[in-house]
């Protein structure tokens, strides 16, 4: 796997973004289901979600993320342990199995955008690139949703 | 005879060895079991703070006397367990419909410092009209916790920032102000809001 060839997917995640459809063309990496919350004002970290997904036949460690919108965005993981008290901090690498995906949901791995530069606002999408270990790059665009979404459906 | 009747005695005792795993079971890992919290919360009149609503009003346990109420700690710059909690919360009380009225939802912070009633005004004012943000002095928000068996926690972050471990759980009380349940962070709606109902229910004080 080169860069070059993910460039090319991630463009075609784009395309797809807007189309509504799947036309990747043998992508190794592909992002689905992409979204974020509105945020109030820029003072407060953003989060996104977002499903990973290794279609290719070597694991995929993906090792950091690039945006516009934030100066620190990073992969968090956010857990309760048995006496309900819940913890966040920082993922680290995180490997994905040839034909695995990872899901970045509500309460479990999320995209932590620190150091917002503008406003997230309902309705706009924002450009995020998630960075992996052999140096390849997936580029999607992710909505922005209500505050109160809880999906990426709503 | 003899015989038959120590077989009896046998298949009794295999049946109540049966009926005492079943109700081990029941206990220790099936609807019966214990919800995965720490101890359990004060009731509201055992309890002392004072705080400030959203709105700039003086608060305390005292003020959800005489109707049931749901409480949960958290903080407005925590980008995904709270806004993921109070979207779950205004989904609740919006499957609830009218009957939502009847019960007084609290967002205590555990970062008074951030926190302000200014910050919370605008944050909560995201999410469903019933839910009132208390914010304090560092004292009376770790009075709040106590009362209420909450534990938080200030943790550094990369970049000078910090952000907060805290109880995640949200807490229900009759409108006697007694623990009545927990719902966990990111219960089902299907298991959430029939708790919800039972304490709204529940004029005399509930157990579990």
């Amino acid at each position: 796997m080169n860069v070059a060839r993910k460039s090319l997917i991630a463009t075609a995640v784009i395309i797809a973004g807007f189309a509504g459809t799947a036309m990747a063309q043998e992508p190794t990496v592909v992002v689905e289901d992409a979204w974020s919350r509105a945020s109030i004002g820029m003072n407060r970290p953003g989060a996104a979600y977002m499903t990973v997904r290794n279609t290719g036949e070597e694991t995929e460690i993906l090792t950091g993320l690039r945006t516009d919108l934030a100066m620190m965005p990073e992969i968090h993981l956010s857990s309760t342990n048995d006496q309900g008290v819940s913890s966040m901090s920082p993922a680290g690498e995180i490997e994905i199995a040839p034909g695995e995906a990872i899901a970045l949901e509500p309460g479990g791995l999320h995209a932590m955008l620190m150091r917002l530069q503008r406003p997230m606002v309902k309705g706009e999408t924002f450009s995020l690139t998630l960075v992996f270990a052999d140096g390849g790059e997936v580029t999607v665009e992710v909505p922005i949703l209500d505050i109160a979404a809880r999906g990426p459906e709503n | 005879m003899q015989r038959r009747k120590l077989l009896g005695y046998g298949a009794a005792g295999i049946a109540a060895l049966g009926g005492t795993l079943l109700a081990g079971w029941w206990q220790v890992d099936g609807p019966g079991a214990p919800e995965p919290t720490g101890p359990r919360p004060l009731s509201l009149s055992a309890m002392e703070f004072r705080l400030t609503d959203h709105e700039g009003n003086a608060v305390g346990p005292e003020t959800l006397a005489g109707r049931a109420s749901m409480v949960f700690f958290g903080f407005t710059y925590c980008p995904d367990v709270c806004p993921t909690t109070l979207s779950d919360i205004s989904g609740w009380l919006d499957a609830m419909g009218e009957d939502a009225a009847a019960i007084d939802v609290v967002f205590i912070t555990v970062d008074p410092a951030r926190d302000t009633v200014a910050a919370m005004a605008e944050y909560v004012g995201n999410f469903h009209p019933a839910i009132r943000g208390w914010t304090g002095t560092p004292d009376e928000i770790a009075r709040a916790a106590e009362g209420f068996r909450a534990t938080f926690e200030k943790v550094p972050t990369d970049g000078g920032d910090y952000t907060m471990n805290h109880t995640a759980s949200v807490f229900l009380f009759d409108a006697g102000g007694r623990f009545a349940s927990t719902i966990d962070y990111h219960e089902p709606r299907e298991f959430a809001v029939p708790k919800i109902r039972r304490a709204m229910q529940d004029k005399t004080g509930g157990t579990t």
